[in-house]
């Protein structure tokens, strides 16, 4: 019949082409170390001028877009911004998805606030390339952009606020659980999710430090993920446990993994003989430190966080500073802060948590 | 099934396809007039370009349901091809070889859930769903955690970029001619009256000289494809190559298709209908999001949508058969119709 016939002339045709093109691309063509050699070329773009004296304007519109809404951990920061750009005379307002790994949904929510033509937008970004198209464009159009608590590649955006050096943050993890299990012992990580930029920068720097001599007794067993999602953190957790009875020591660096994981170990026999650390609020995690669940833990204040981020975004559009390496501004009662390499800004050293300091922490 | 039942539903679904038309053009002229900066060219090619990856699969998916089959494993071959195009990039591969090597794979993405469906008679539904589950994994096995960014700019700008300050992407270039391919095989060609016929009553097709299975076959491996090509193009719209791009696209594309006016059950839908369906979808959701609707709302809205999509032709339907059926009742027996 004729369909076969002209099927099978059809599928001849596509195997040839798809060699053809494959051979003759494969000795010529565009690789990573043009691209790279391409965009180095191109990377140095000249800032603007800044004027650390000029006067902080009012009534500019400032937009958070965090990871996720209604992420505990990010409304404390997302508030913090309001109490700062209200303090400005300024205007805040909040949009996002509702999952933490929407990347092409964060995507629309910059464009969409480029049309609304806000002054600045303060953004967690889910990837560290996938916004850089319509950051790039807002920024164009006259957005001031500034990442807090997750940074994107350093060209798509103005500046980068950060929680605390992603080093100190991974190391003094591993300095803390050490400590709590005697230099000795099985350890696992609790991680979100696995494409999450600050999660995995963190563990970097835990292998890294767990190279040291001082860690030679200590083993990282594995990396489980529970996507910042309750039930699935609690069940990594369970999981870990069972696959590892001789488990000591649990990692967990975001605020919903070491809540659940507290939330399983104290209900059972692994209670107070399981060590877990990692980062947390003091207010999800009071009680498991009163009951003995957990010894210490550490967090940066994240209402300073995004406070600091609605004062960066605020200067950056008073033109106070540009981003570039150097510069210095006031951020209201938070004090003055400078501006690093690659145009980073650091909240300062992360807090550790324990039952003697717990109480002064409400967040 | 009699003529003049045929007759009756084709008019429903013909109808069906014009009010979601109309429904698109009056949200596009409601939203140009009254939505600040909906208007704008910039905002249009932001829309377009959005949608563009929903409307790429709809094109196969379209043909797909009418054929009374359904592929949900689309969203996962375009994460697989873009989690392929990633790690191969990563290698040190070419990206001109990279590409056709990434379209080859969604053709054997669709081949096996075509042959798993056609040699070994299982639902489409069922096959589809398990290889959603197998693409992905392999995905996240192919490239794990890693996003890669670094592609070449001039791909990355074919990628999210636009004609000078027109309102085209120039993504939208290719997409239209394979609209224009889609509209002839589907409404002009005898391939495309199979198509319809197999969705109607795929034992009739058979009798009358169709081969089902081969047609279906072909079908299923064009959806792989296209669904390859639409990762490679979310990878540089988006300018992210992850194992977990295009999530629950699928999920997307079957609701704009239905909201098209495709029947679920096969033999009836126009490729207009589907193409209106994803662009009433993609502006609506432009829209809210201007309007700062959350986006707790917008699923809100979007689901509501699809259950009327489904409901309204059934209803119409229902309501101009019982009409059929009085009417038949009061006049007096016609002449039997020819079969």
């Amino acid at each position: 019949m004729s369909v076969t016939a002209r099927t099978r002339r059809l599928t001849a045709a596509l195997a040839v082409t798809t060699a053809l093109v494959v051979g003759a691309t494969a000795c010529g063509g565009t690789t990573k170390d043009d691209a790279n050699a391409a965009d180095k070329s191109a990377a140095k773009s000249a800032a603007g001028k800044a004027d650390p004296n000029a006067a902080t304007k009012k009534g500019l519109t400032v937009a958070f877009l965090p990871k996720q809404v209604n992420n505990p951990y990010f409304t404390t920061s997302d508030n913090g911004g309001k109490k700062a750009l209200q303090e400005l005379g300024s205007t805040y307002k909040e949009v996002g998805t509702s999952s933490g790994t929407d990347t092409s949904g964060q995507v629309s929510y910059v464009n969409t606030l480029t049309q609304q033509q806000v002054d600045g937008i303060a953004v967690s970004a889910q990837d560290p390339g996938a916004l850089c198209t319509a950051l790039k464009q807002a920024m164009k159009n006259g957005v001031s952009v500034v990442t807090y608590d997750s940074d994107t590649k350093a060209d798509c955006r103005n500046v980068f606020v950060s929680q605390a050096s992603a080093e100190d943050l991974g190391r003094t993890q591993v300095q803390q659980i050490a400590k709590q299990i005697g230099n000795k012992g099985e350890i696992a990580i609790l991680s979100a999710a696995q494409t999450a930029t600050n999660q995995n920068t963190w563990i970097d720097y835990m292998k890294d430090e767990l190279k040291k001599p001082e860690y030679k007794d200590i083993k990282l067993v594995t990396t489980a993920y529970g996507d910042d999602d309750a039930q699935k953190s609690f069940q990594q957790t369970q999981g870990l446990l069972q696959e590892h009875p001789k488990l000591k020591g649990i990692i967990s660096p975001t605020t919903v993994g070491i809540k659940a994981a507290a939330q399983y170990l104290s209900g059972s026999k692994y209670k107070g003989k399981v060590k877990l650390t990692g980062l947390g609020t003091p207010n999800d995690m009071r009680a498991y430190v009163k009951n003995g669940t957990v010894d210490a833990f550490e967090l940066w204040d994240p209402a300073k966080l995004g406070a600091l981020a609605a004062h960066t975004a605020v200067a950056l559009e008073s033109g106070q500073i540009s981003g570039k390496e150097g510069e210095t501004y006031k951020a209201g009662d938070l004090g003055e802060f400078t501006i690093g390499k690659d145009g980073v800004v650091s909240l300062g050293k992360p807090t550790v948590f324990d039952k003697k300091n717990i109480d002064q922490y409400k967040f | 099934m009699p003529d003049s039942l045929k007759a009756d539903s084709l008019k429903s679904a013909v109808r069906w396809d014009t009010a979601v038309g109309a429904l698109l053009i009056v949200l596009l002229l409601c939203s140009f007039s009254f939505v600040d900066n909906f208007g704008n060219a910039l905002n249009v090619s932001f829309l377009i370009g959005n949608t563009l990856p929903i409307a790429l699969i709809a094109l196969p998916m379209t043909m797909l349901v009418i054929s009374g089959e359904v592929d949900l494993s689309v969203g996962s071959t375009a994460g697989l091809s873009g989690a392929v195009m990633g790690a191969l990039w990563n290698n040190g591969m070419a990206i001109e070889t990279i590409i056709p090597l990434c379209l080859l794979l969604g053709v054997v993405c669709g081949l096996v859930n075509g042959l798993l469906v056609t040699r070994l008679g299982l639902p489409s539904l069922a096959v589809t769903i398990g290889t959603m589950a197998a693409y992905r994994g392999i995905a996240q096995i192919v490239l794990g955690s890693d996003s890669v960014t670094d592609f070449p700019s001039q791909y990355l700008d074919f990628g999210a970029g636009r004609f000078g300050d027109t309102f085209v992407p120039y993504a939208a270039l290719p997409f239209v001619i394979l609209l224009a391919i889609a509209v002839v095989v589907l409404h002009a060609t005898r391939v495309g009256r199979s198509l319809f016929a197999i969705g109607a009553n795929e034992e009739a097709a058979r009798f009358a000289g169709v081969r089902v299975k081969r047609l279906k076959l072909s079908m299923f491996v064009t959806t792989g494809l296209l669904s390859a090509l639409t990762g490679v193009f979310w990878a540089l719209h988006y300018a992210s190559a992850r194992y977990d791009n295009a999530t629950g696209l699928e999920l997307s594309v079957i609701a704009a298709v239905l909201l098209g006016g495709i029947d679920f059950d096969g033999g009836r839908g126009t490729l207009g209908g589907a193409i209106a369906g994803v662009f009433l979808l993609g502006s609506l959701q432009n829209v809210m999001s201007l309007l700062n609707v959350s986006a707790q709302s917008q699923i809100v809205v979007t689901g509501v949508l699809l259950v009327i999509s489904v409901l309204a032709p059934r209803v119409g339907r229902q309501i101009a058969r019982s009409r059929a059926r009085r009417r038949t009742a009061a006049a007096p027996p016609p002449a039997p119709a020819a079969g």
